[in-house]
């Protein structure tokens, strides 16, 4: 298997010798794999990734989110019904989030969320046959950052998925080096969406256009462009 | 499938930058997002990208009686086409309200603004006309369709052709475009839609709105015009008033931005008819722009090859002389060869068929019995012999099916799955010329 690691492969595509756990001897199926009794097939074309010891996956370009466990995702509120929010999360369903998944809340306080807010949440339950379910707190019941996102100047946009897992891939230069020189807030929702907030409205326009133009760019490239934009901002 | 919902957050934010003369895109006010035309192999297809909206019209057009009312002009239909491909907010079916609007647009602006002339459509005044029709396809929605589309249509009436026709006393002539070069419609201007978004009832405006302003706008105009400042279509809908000079000032910026897309369209046009004419290369495939991308690129490797050059030679050296290809080709019948022997078919066919082919196997190997034997004591190391040979091999029993199809009667029966085979090649059905006159018979 070793030598398919890292190469592009394609749905059908019949993959053997996984490189077990020591422990377990188990092998982790990430995203675009699939057991088919006896085998393991490719069920997304992309480059099949690995990561020690056990861990197998498929990296590709997609638009479409497919809720998993304990990912962070950015959702719209589109119903308040009963004792539950239904979230817009950009999955085949909305999510669900209990309003008693917030810091703080109670049966008697409740949180004070409005349809068309966002909610910056981790996934709770993600599972094919049932609809995914959001919290806003941590196990402690903290909020650890999670919640109701403010309405107040910042802004959010949609982009691929691979942009935004490479944003938040630790050798990857754009948040850092943008952060460097133009100060602003940021919630990255693995489900293709991120939330920006700078000082000021053309702030926050140039920061959102510099990471969704950044998606197939190298670091130094990365770099050239911002360089480049805040020339243009100063006023060269 | 419902529209993915928009937040409050966006909202705000979109008309607090509007307040602030900016947009979210980073254009300003009456900027027009990067308009590109292209055109297709055929004549009359034609794709408008503006921005990342994306607009396919294609024209066709076919000879048909007509009104009554009108007996000498032909007619021309526009349809619009939004399909689910374009935006999950479009439903398959009936067409919406919004996408009925958007065609009454179209028809207006383009026929009944008479940018097409009619009259010269005529072929036999009462009896014979032809029916030009424009389908404009909406491939992806990122905001501003009206505007996409109405480029489309009129640059891909203006890039059609129709075939020449000659009318002889009572007989109609089309001719192919290898008898008479085909001849374009007179297009008298071009009518090309400006959208307007509004915004705080009508105290900002923006040209061009994208998916997001759309959403957030209050009302929208559109304004149809041609190069001569003739105003062809005017819409407003949404629900505000507008006050007279806002109108007059959009009427204002739409003669500037008309000037712009229809300069844009002509030479759009001439650089297409010029690359037809030098035989360059034309169509969408040319005008797809190859976008690279670069994190995942890997430098070029060197690669060891001298063990597999060694290699190679030692494979050379050690193989023996090649075998002969068995040149012992039977021939069946006037146009049908049999190279080396049939083996039994290792495809999986009905019964009925592998006892019939069983059965003509058997009357084979009586047949060509020496040659059988033969081919099968060469001694081979191969488990199969030369390639070309074990290719006729793998089809030798189909082979054998097209001989009993052309010997005798009888067999036909038993090989009815072979479709390919049931005309004989020296068929008595007449070829068909290519390129020749259509005659339509006058009525």
């Amino acid at each position: 298997m070793a030598d398919s690691v890292g190469k592009v492969v394609i749905p059908g595509d019949v993959l053997s010798e996984f490189r077990a756990s020591e422990k377990t001897s188990k092998v982790a199926l990430g995203p675009g794999l699939r057991q088919e009794g006896e085998e393991v097939l490719v069920t997304k074309s992309g480059i099949l990734r690995h990561k020690e010891p056990n861990l197998y996956w498929i990296d590709c370009h997609q638009r479409r989110y497919i809720p998993a466990k304990g990912e962070d995702v950015i959702g719209v509120v589109t119903v308040k019904s009963g004792d539950v929010f239904r979230v817009d999360i950009g999955a085949t369903q909305p999510a669900t989030l209990s309003y008693l998944a917030f810091e703080g809340a109670t049966k008697r306080n409740r949180p004070n969320v409005k349809v068309g807010d966002l909610v910056f949440a981790k996934l709770l339950v993600a599972n094919k046959d049932m609809e995914p379910e959001l919290v806003c707190i941590d196990s402690g019941g903290h909020s650890a950052g999670y919640g109701v996102i403010p309405a107040d100047g910042g802004f959010m946009f949609h982009s691929s998925l691979n942009l935004v897992r490479k944003m938040l891939s630790p050798n990857c230069d754009i948040l850092k080096f943008l952060g460097k020189n133009v100060p602003f807030e940021t919630a990255v929702g693995v489900n293709g969406r991120v939330w920006v907030k700078a000082k000021t409205v053309k702030d926050t326009i140039v920061v959102a256009n510099a990471i969704a133009s950044s998606e197939h760019m190298t670091n130094a490239q990365i770099r050239t462009m911002i360089r480049q934009l805040l020339d243009k901002l100063s006023g060269f | 499938m419902k529209e993915v919902p928009i937040s409050t957050c966006e909202r705000e934010f979109i008309l607090k930058a509007i307040r602030d003369r900016k947009r979210i895109d980073g254009r300003q006010t009456y900027d027009y997002r990067r308009l590109k035309v292209s055109f297709g192999m055929e004549r009359g297809c034609c794709i408008v990208e503006l921005g990342d909206t994306k607009v396919l019209a294609q024209v066709s057009g076919k000879i048909e009686e007509p009104k009554k009312n009108r007996p000498t002009e032909g007619s021309i239909i526009i349809n619009l086409e939004l399909s689910p491909m374009a935006s999950p907010a479009f439903e398959p079916g009936r067409p919406t309200e919004s996408g009925i609007e958007m065609n009454r647009i179209l028809e207006r602006n383009i026929r009944d603004s008479r940018a097409v002339d009619t009259e010269s459509l005529c072929i036999v005044a009462g009896e014979k006309v032809w029916s030009i029709r424009a389908d404009v396809h909406v491939l992806n929605d990122e905001g501003n369709i009206m505007d996409a589309a109405s480029i489309a249509a009129i640059t891909a009436l203006a890039h059609f052709r129709r075939p020449d026709v000659t009318v002889m006393g009572e007989e109609v002539t089309i001719h192919s475009p290898e008898d008479r070069d085909p001849v374009p419609l007179s297009v008298h201007h071009m009518p090309v839609c400006v959208t307007f978004a509004f915004f705080d009832q009508g105290e900002f405006l923006l040209v061009d709105p994208n998916r997001l302003e759309e959403r957030v706008m209050d009302g929208r105009m559109v304004v149809g015009m041609n190069m001569h400042r003739e105003i062809c279509t005017l819409m407003m809908s949404g629900g505000m008033l507008l006050v007279k000079e806002q109108v007059l000032r959009c009427s204002q910026i739409a003669t500037v931005k008309v000037a712009e897309i229809i300069e844009l369209i002509q030479k759009a046009l001439d650089k297409d008819a010029q690359a037809r004419q030098a035989g360059e290369k034309c169509g969408f495939a040319e005008s797809v722009p190859a976008n690279k991308i670069t994190t995942n690129k890997k430098e070029p490797t060197l690669i060891d090859t001298t063990a597999a050059a060694q290699q190679a030679s030692q494979v050379i050296q050690e193989a023996g002389p090649v075998d002969k290809p068995m040149s012992n080709m039977i021939v069946q019948a006037p146009g049908t060869a049999q190279i080396g022997e049939g083996l039994v078919n290792t495809w999986q066919i009905d019964d009925v068929d592998m006892e019939s082919e069983e059965e003509e196997e058997g009357r084979k190997k009586s047949v060509t019995n020496g040659k059988e034997a033969e081919a099968t004591s060469k001694p081979t190391e191969r488990k199969r012999p030369v390639k070309a040979v074990s290719h006729a091999d793998d089809s030798g029993s189909e082979e054998e099916e097209k001989v009993m199809l052309y010997q005798g009667d009888a067999e036909m029966k038993s090989t009815e799955d072979s479709t390919a085979l049931q005309q004989p090649p020296n068929s008595d059905k007449p070829a068909k010329k290519k390129g020749k006159k259509k005659k339509a018979a006058q009525k």
